[in-house]
């Protein structure tokens, strides 16, 4: 056998010894898990979407036009959401343009532990000029704004209590 | 989730379910390897392919299959690079056993010793076959790493009878490891180091705490209580009896590092160390200075050359080293080293010896990191283990496993005296292949458990009726 092929297969064999150590790595650094960050509302999308028909679409929908409307905070907008009624009262929620679903879900952002709330009640996101609407997510009992049955998204008056079965909240500046 | 959440996004755990056919791809690539290898020494040797190339890539291959199918059936969410791994360097080191039964130079040597010389790699093959059985046996019917957790005290039974037991035999070479029944004979600290590292784990757990805990500050190290002292030294006493009786260095330091390593682990305070490193330091220097085996291993390790002078002890040492200076960077290439000078133990002991001359400094960091990966693969799967025996029987073997490649790579190299212990999987010998894959099979089988995803969630209220508000 030459001396050429020799060699050839021997720095052959290096290289295909470190390709495969190489190969490993990559594995294992394509392996890494632990915890992942994920965006609410799409992780969850495929097998809630067989259980509640109603909502994942269009939360889906929703997510995008909340991240649309982040960042732009008009004077006089509410920075904040306030539980002022029921088992959360007390609990904010900080506005940052962001959707923020309401349900007994333990996957929404506010959990309600209320009895007459459904899994995906309601949510509330800011529309493209940053008002902040609340849509009905078609609950069995309906969200209340002030006294009236939501039926379409409506935009939030500051100080407008929400009702959603026991539970009140309203934004704050 | 708490309500006060500023956004809305969700953190996890995310495993990737299964990478079953990530650890295929990698398990073909590694049967390939040594496929590629076996032709190397074939056409550096005798200019041709070896006749039994074919039938040695689909033995390797079927081994290899039928462990990545019952893997697929048995841990379906295990690591994926332990497997191939330690195939790789099995067959590797079949190919660097066979490429040592080829030479004539050994033959000879076998011959003019008076005892027929006969190849090893048949024998190998064979070990491996049964060290892949053994690996599906333990698959099979392990079920849960935990129940090993049960015999915490009956393994450490267990591993004091085979620790015990080679010192009724008659010492091989030097040293009291072997266990012979008629011609058949076995290595039973390999299989030890398992099962001590099952005690360890299963004592420690109810332990650490205490010995965590109960110690006093002392120059910014944590000193234990006197009375906690008693495990370690227990310990650390076996050793030195081991090493005092059997003239091992290399159990006796296996399994004192792995205790140390276990004790560090359980307990995350250093001062465990710095005892360990103190007291096996002592007890190694104590039993050199008056047991001739020791002694003469340290003294082969100190001036490896001596025997060219003075023309007393074995020259393998130096040989090993010599072997090591000729491969260089690149190595002479596969089946092109004189390393079967070493002579005897060229095939178990002194195998890495090989690697060093015919794959040079390049294909030697090869192996070692292949190895480095085992036991960076072993790490992880403790990290990833959500119960505290699985992670420290993980972190126990895969200690050990790394503690053992360094004490024979240490050995060989003239880093540290020179012991009786076999490079895991690349070395000929049934014990250690045989214990090996156990070992393997035991971590496959905790990473299963570990990379689990999470059972699904009990119904949470959401699953519930909303009531109705009836006007």
């Amino acid at each position: 056998m030459s001396e050429l092929t020799l060699t050839v297969m021997r720095l052959g064999f290096l290289a295909v010894l470190w390709l495969f150590v190489i190969v490993a790595v990559q594995v294992i650094r394509s392996d890494l898990f632990g915890t992942r960050v994920t965006q609410r509302g799409s992780r969850r999308g495929s097998d809630r979407a067989q259980r509640q028909q109603a909502s994942p679409p269009q939360q889906r929908q929703q997510q995008q036009s909340g991240g649309r409307g982040g960042g732009r905070q008009r004077r006089g907008a509410p920075t904040k959401l306030v539980v002022s009624e029921g088992t959360l009262t007390g609990t904010t929620v900080a506005l940052q343009g962001q959707t923020i679903s309401l349900g007994r879900a333990h996957d929404s952002t506010i959990v309600l532990d209320d009895d007459y709330a459904s899994s995906r009640h309601a949510r509330i996101y800011p529309d493209r000029d940053g008002q902040w609407i609340v849509e009905d997510l078609g609950s069995t009992n309906g969200t209340y704004l002030d006294r009236t049955r939501l039926t379409t998204p409506t935009p939030i008056p500051l100080g407008a209590p929400i009702r959603i079965g026991k539970t009140v909240i309203e934004l704050r500046k | 989730m708490s309500s006060s959440t500023t956004s809305t996004t969700t953190i996890s755990t995310a495993g990737p379910p299964s990478r079953r056919n990530t650890e295929l791809a990698m398990l073909a690539f590694a049967v390939i390897i040594p496929v590629f290898a076996y032709a190397n020494v074939g056409l550096a040797l005798s200019d041709e392919m070896p006749s039994g190339m074919l039938s040695y890539g689909l033995g390797l291959g079927l081994l290899a299959g039928i462990g990545h199918i019952v893997v697929r059936k048995f841990a379906p969410y295990a690591d994926p690079l332990l497997l191939p791994l330690a195939t790789l360097l099995n067959g590797l080191g079949l190919v660097l056993i066979w490429r040592l039964d080829q030479s004539e130079r050994l033959a000879r040597a076998a011959a003019s010793q008076g005892f027929a010389y006969q190849a090893s790699a048949p024998n190998q093959l064979m070990y491996s076959a049964m060290g892949v059985a053994f690996f599906i046996g333990v698959l099979m019917l392990l079920k849960d790493h935990r129940i090993l957790q049960r015999y915490t005290y009956i393994s450490m039974a267990g591993a004091l009878v085979l620790l015990v037991m080679p010192v009724f035999f008659p010492a091989k070479f030097g040293a009291r490891i072997w266990v012979t029944v008629g011609s058949f004979s076995i290595q039973p600290a390999e299989f030890a180091k398992i099962v001590i590292a099952v005690f360890f784990a299963g004592y420690l757990m109810v332990k650490r705490d205490a010995l965590a805990l109960a110690s006093r500050r002392f120059m910014g190290l944590y000193l234990p209580r006197g009375r906690d002292l008693g495990p370690i030294l227990v310990v650390w006493a076996m050793s030195i009896l081991i090493l005092v009786f059997e003239t091992d260095l290399g159990t006796s330091l296996l399994f004192f590092g792995m205790f140390v390593v276990m004790l560090y682990v359980a307990t995350e305070r250093t001062s465990w160390i710095v005892f360990g490193l103190l007291m096996s330091a002592v007890g190694a220097v104590g039993v050199a200075t008056f047991e001739p085996h020791v002694q003469q291993r340290v003294d082969a390790w100190l001036d490896p050359f001596a025997v060219y002078e003075t023309g007393q002890g074995t020259e393998q040492i130096a040989q090993a080293l010599m072997a090591f200076g000729s491969g260089g960077v690149m190595g002479t290439g596969l089946g092109q080293g004189n390393s079967d000078l070493i002579g005897f133990a060229a095939n178990s002991d002194f195998i890495l010896a090989t690697v060093g001359e015919e794959l040079g400094l390049a294909g030697t960091m090869a192996i070692l990191l292949l190895y480095g990966l085992i036991v960076e693969r072993g790490v992880r799967t403790a990290l990833a283990a959500r119960d505290p025996f699985g992670k420290l029987l993980a972190i126990g073997l895969s200690a050990a496993f790394g503690i053992q490649v360094f004490v024979v790579a240490g050995g060989v190299m003239g880093l540290i005296p020179l012991t009786g212990m076999t490079m895991p999987f690349l070395a000929y010998g049934g014990s250690s292949v045989l214990a090996n894959w156990a070992l393997i099979a035991i971590l496959i089988k905790i990473s299963d458990t570990a990379r689990r995803p999470a059972p699904a969630p009990a119904p949470s209220p959401d699953a519930e009726m909303t009531q109705v508000v009836r006007p």
